[in-house]
């Protein structure tokens, strides 16, 4: 069956520099941060991404959508170097990063942050020893360095008030607080881009809306651009400045929240009218 | 008319196909399974040695890994060596006393600890142990993401969890096996004293007359090699998990298998390498 094509492609970005000609995505771009062009990847017979096309703005909020085992988590990793393409292109600020060797890679990946969906908290460790592992392994940095940072970071999260939480250890600590350290751990090397790895999965509505105010006021904050992999759509419509659906391996739909609402793809209607974000047409007419 | 007959009588394959079928699925098949088992763990062990002479040198792990190893294993190790070393005496006068000759017991035990319990034993209850361990730790952290969680922050994962736990058990081996052969003597020489009236200094003049250094080096090698198969065996499957709780658990169940497995099977070659290389005197 064919899938309709993306009904929103994003326009030229306006006041961006003239590239090398041949190819406008070599170039930084004032509006868009991450382009992803026909990006393939099958695990086996599985073909899971079949020719992704994508953009993500940059200092805001996107949110990728999409069904269980749709290949957003694949696509999520491809960003960030930890799989490699079988084809296509990814340009992080107007560099192809798909050839990069794996010294290019270690370095890109110092503009990334990334919260895993269960957080992935080392257990071995600590709070401040999980918070402080990226400076610990990048940076010769002082113990009282190190400690400043963690400290700015646990204020800023709201996460000082908890009592002794610095010594705690992974399993103390809540699931809305596991979050917040997955987003410390993330955030204290200064990332310019933030990758959310469905950040509501397992949360009750009240951790729910707490998480996605942490990722707003993030955005807010620490001016970085967001990217959330995420199928709540409560949760989308209620952060997400740009919203793109992976649907059969392909982004079907792109645009800002007014767009993907008015949308007509049926992937996506069926999506927004299930989750009860709008009355299904037929009991509209009704 | 014609495709529904051919539907139904599907081409002869000729004998010559079948036969090349045969041989594919009973020959080649097995021999690309067994190369790629081989060839996985080789793989592995190999980029886990490259990544020990690449900085960073994290010290600190390879010591965590050596207590986890070395120290934790130690009260297991007394108690199975002790015993053993124990049995072995109570067997060999059995058997000695045939022809009158128990006071060759302090040779024998001497001989058989230092070359085989103590290695093989020690490999086993390692194994048991620590292998176990380093299955779960891995296979756990690879089901909560943290192994992907290393990789974000350009931390080889391989060089963070698979070097030191590597390196620290091949090294920690021989030292624990020699911990087995002391504990082991002094089981054997209180059985053979106390129970059985081995006269003590035909024991202490048997054994040390017999035993070498030769068959503590013998011993020492062995533990070497055991270390580096039971580690190995073990990482490999813990970080290759995919799945759940259960496949942690089968990850688990099959370092315990492989590593129990290579250590008796490398144990056989290895002491006929040695007997080539260095034969007995008589």
């Amino acid at each position: 069956m064919n899938q309709p094509p993306a009904e929103t492609s994003p326009p030229p970005a306006p006041g961006a520099a003239p590239g090398p000609p041949g190819n406008p995505l070599a170039q930084k771009d004032e509006r868009w941060q991450i382009r992803v062009r026909g990006l393939n990847k099958s695990f086996g017979v599985q073909h899971v991404l079949r020719g992704i096309d994508l953009d993500i703005e940059r200092g805001r909020t996107n949110i990728i959508i999409g069904g269980s085992g749709q290949g957003k988590s694949v696509m999520m990793k491809h960003l960030m170097g930890l799989l490699h393409p079988d084809s296509g292109q990814i340009w992080v600020d107007g560099v192809d990063v798909v050839p990069f060797s794996d010294k290019e890679m270690g370095k890109l990946r110092r503009k990334f942050g990334m919260v895993f969906q269960y957080a992935a908290l080392f257990d071995s460790m600590n709070v401040v020893e999980n918070i402080a592992f990226p400076l610990i392994e990048r940076y010769k940095l002082s113990r009282d360095e190190i400690m400043e940072r963690v400290r700015d970071l646990l204020r800023r999260l709201d996460l000082a008030k908890v009592d002794g939480i610095e010594k705690k250890i992974p399993p103390e600590l809540s699931g809305g607080q596991r979050k917040r350290v997955g987003l410390a751990r993330a955030l204290i090397d200064r990332p310019e881009i933030l990758l959310y790895d469905e950040p509501t999965t397992g949360l009750d509505p009240v951790a729910t809306k707490n998480v996605d105010e942490m990722i707003r006021q993030t955005a807010d904050d620490f001016g970085v651009t967001s990217v959330v992999i995420s199928h709540d759509m409560a949760s989308t419509f209620r952060i997400g400045d740009r919203i793109s659906m992976l649907h059969d391996g392909k982004i079907v739909v792109s645009g800002g929240r007014e767009e993907v609402l008015a949308s007509r793809h049926p992937a996506l209607r069926e999506f927004i009218e299930t989750s009860g974000l709008v009355a299904r047409e037929g009991n509209a007419q009704a | 008319m014609t495709s529904s007959s051919s539907a139904e009588n599907p081409p002869e394959v000729s004998n010559v196909e079948r036969r090349l079928r045969g041989l594919l699925e009973h020959v080649v098949v097995p021999i690309t399974v067994i190369l790629s088992y081989f060839g996985d763990r080789a793989i592995m062990l190999g980029k886990a040695l490259a990544a020990l002479f690449r900085p960073p040198f994290r010290l600190r792990l390879f010591l965590d890994q050596m207590e986890f190893v070395g120290v934790g294993s130690l009260p297991i190790i007394a108690l199975v060596g002790f015993f053993s070393g124990a049995v072995s005496a109570q067997q060999a006068i059995t058997a000695l006393r045939i022809f009158n000759q128990e006071r060759f017991v302090g040779a024998t035990v001497g001989i058989s600890l230092a070359q085989e319990l103590a290695p093989v034993f020690t490999g086993l209850m390692i194994t048991a142990r620590a292998g176990s361990g380093m299955a779960t730790e891995l296979g756990s952290m690879r089901i909560t993401e943290q192994i992907d969680a290393l990789s974000t922050f350009a931390v080889d994962p391989i060089q963070y969890l698979v070097t030191p736990r590597v390196v620290a058990t091949t090294l920690i081996m021989p030292i624990m096996g020699m911990v087995f052969n002391i504990v082991g003597l002094l089981g054997a020489y209180l059985f053979s004293i106390f129970f059985e009236h081995i006269d003590l200094g035909q024991f202490t003049e048997q054994f040390t007359f017999w035993t070498d250094p030769k068959d503590y080096i013998i011993g020492g090698v062995k533990a070497l090699v055991f270390g580096l198969t039971l580690s190995v065996a073990a990482c490999y499957q813990g970080f290759n998990v995919r799945g759940g709780a259960k496949e942690v658990g089968l990850a688990t169940t099959r370092a315990v298998v492989a590593g129990s497995v290579s250590i008796l099977v490398s144990d056989y070659f290895l002491i006929d390498a040695f007997h080539i290389l260095w034969p007995s005197k008589s």
